[in-house]
């Protein structure tokens, strides 16, 4: 298109006048572009990793945290803790830091991958084994678990997996660990080994109990598993955080009523006061 | 870093099972889409090229319905032979033969329908049974082509993750493959094993390129 304020040197053909309507609209999306930028300006988006057992509790204090903070949005990335810290540590873009256990978020604060005074503890869990829902005999007791009849065991893989830790720590105190490990399937995430026994692959599986209330029509909790460390989530801001202060706030709104309801509702526990 | 050589040992041998079926199959169903003229011949040839384009997830997930304790032929096998397939290296070899199937399939095809019908066809006018033709005139005339496709089937079995996690998940000896092992070391911070891994996968595979190389030279008409 030409405009009447071209300079017409190459071209032969008297120049065309803009018509009024199509600089109007070159203004309109001018200021509409203006206004999307001062929007981004004012809004945030923060990412937040955390661990897999946290997926649908988590979902939903996103979207309350979202309807309070206008301006605000929160992206969620779940999978096993120890997944979490290496992408964090390999430079992921990630403001918010949820483990499933305090060992994880001691390794981010060694490598100085997460803010100082800003980890907290909001939410507790407990271990508990579960079966398959059709199963005929479920185990009693962790000694149970050495019967033939439990061919595959799915346990998280200790070394990226918390739950993991907490099964291989209580199955150690009880002196089961070296025979119960060689029945072990080794499972990516909590997630996985539900997923497991739901599908009948395996006899039994080690997790927490809010993922065991997940599907109760598939699984069914044997009995609880009494840890050797109370099963507790910390959750900290990242120290390459580029939207601290929002992060900081995600952080803190964990610890509101709305929040903490909403983690009841899905059977986290209350984090004991010291 | 004993778990190291054990996870190559186990990806070589998961390989080379699957290789050595989607050999077999491969130039089987290859020929015989080469050959035979049916209705709905490419729709087949369509869908047994599927695992090439599927996501492995997506493969191995299908695998998990079918093979797994409550899919219909895993719940077969289970009554029938007590034989479960999922944790074990047999599920990995059937995931990684899968995924390197129609590799072995096309160019088995692409290479049986170059070889020129009347060689075939003379060697038939002079009397030699069909079995005859096939090893002493089609083989000799089609298996570099065969062979590139075997090489790239043993390549895709080696590196095979998604579908080998799926279905026989990550068991220290019994189905760790490298690319498990890798997978698993990252995910634990373990980057010094990870490293070791990752550098003996790159060699093994430059090894079998190498190898590949010696067996089938490409050798260009006129020149020696």
């Amino acid at each position: 298109m030409h405009c009447a304020s071209e300079p017409a040197i190459a071209s032969r053909r008297p120049p065309r006048p803009c018509s009024a309507g199509v600089r109007g609209a070159a203004r309109a999306l001018g200021a509409l572009a203006l206004a999307a930028m001062a929007g981004l300006a004012v809004g945030a988006e923060i990412t937040v990793s955390a661990a897999a057992s946290l997926t649908n509790a988590l979902r939903e204090i996103g979207t309350a945290f979202e309807a309070a903070h206008p301006g605000t949005t929160v992206q969620f990335n779940f999978a096993a803790s120890g997944a979490l810290l290496q992408q964090i540590a390999q430079g992921a873009p990630v403001d918010v830091f949820a483990s499933a256990d305090a060992e994880t978020m001691d390794q981010a604060e060694r490598r100085g991958l997460v803010r100082p005074g800003s980890r907290l503890d909001f939410a507790a869990n407990a271990l508990v084994v579960i079966v398959p829902r059709a199963a005929a005999a479920p185990p009693q007791a962790l000694a149970d678990l050495l019967a033939p009849a439990f061919r595959h065991v799915a346990i998280g893989v200790p070394a990226s997996v918390p739950v993991g830790r907490y099964t291989q720590a209580a199955l150690e105190k009880a002196k089961l660990w070296a025979p119960i490990e060689a029945k072990m399937i080794g499972a990516q995430s909590v997630r996985q080994a539900l997923d497991y026994v739901a599908r009948g692959e395996v006899e039994a599986g080690f997790v927490y109990a809010t993922d065991a209330a997940l599907m109760p029509e598939r699984v069914k909790v044997a009995f609880t598993v009494p840890t050797e460390t109370p099963v507790r989530y910390p959750v900290a801001v990242v120290a390459a955080s580029k939207h601290a202060g929002e992060a900081q706030q995600f952080a803190a709104y964990l610890l509101s009523t709305p929040a903490q309801a909403t983690l009841r509702k899905h059977g986290f526990a209350r984090v004991p006061s010291p | 870093m004993a778990s190291a050589w054990i996870a190559l040992a186990l990806s070589l041998k998961v390989a080379l099972w699957a290789t050595a079926i989607d050999l077999v199959l491969g130039v089987a169903i290859g020929f015989a889409l080469a050959r035979l003229r049916f209705p709905g011949r490419e729709l087949v040839d369509s869908i047994l090229l599927l695992p090439m384009v599927l996501p492995p997830t997506v493969l191995g997930y299908y695998l998990l319905v079918v093979v797994g304790r409550h899919g219909w032929l895993g719940a077969w096998l289970e009554s029938r032979f007590d034989i479960r397939l999922v944790f074990t290296w047999q599920g990995a070899v059937i995931a990684a033969a899968i995924v390197g199937f129609p590799f072995v399939c096309k160019s088995a095809r692409a290479a049986f329908e170059a070889v020129d019908a009347q060689y075939e066809q003379a060697a038939k006018v002079l009397g030699l049974s069909a079995l005859a033709i096939f090893a002493r005139v089609t083989m000799p005339l089609a298996w570099r082509g065969i062979l590139a496709g075997v090489l790239l089937a043993f390549a895709r079995a080696l590196g095979e993750f998604g579908a080998t996690l799926m279905v026989a998940g990550s068991i220290p000896g019994k189905t760790q493959t490298l690319s498990i092992a890798v997978y698993e070391a990252v995910q634990a911070g373990q980057d010094e094993l990870a490293n070791m891994l990752v550098l003996m996968t790159s060699l093994a595979c430059i090894a079998v390129l190498l190898l590949a190389g010696r067996l089938a030279p490409a050798r260009i008409p006129g020149r020696s």
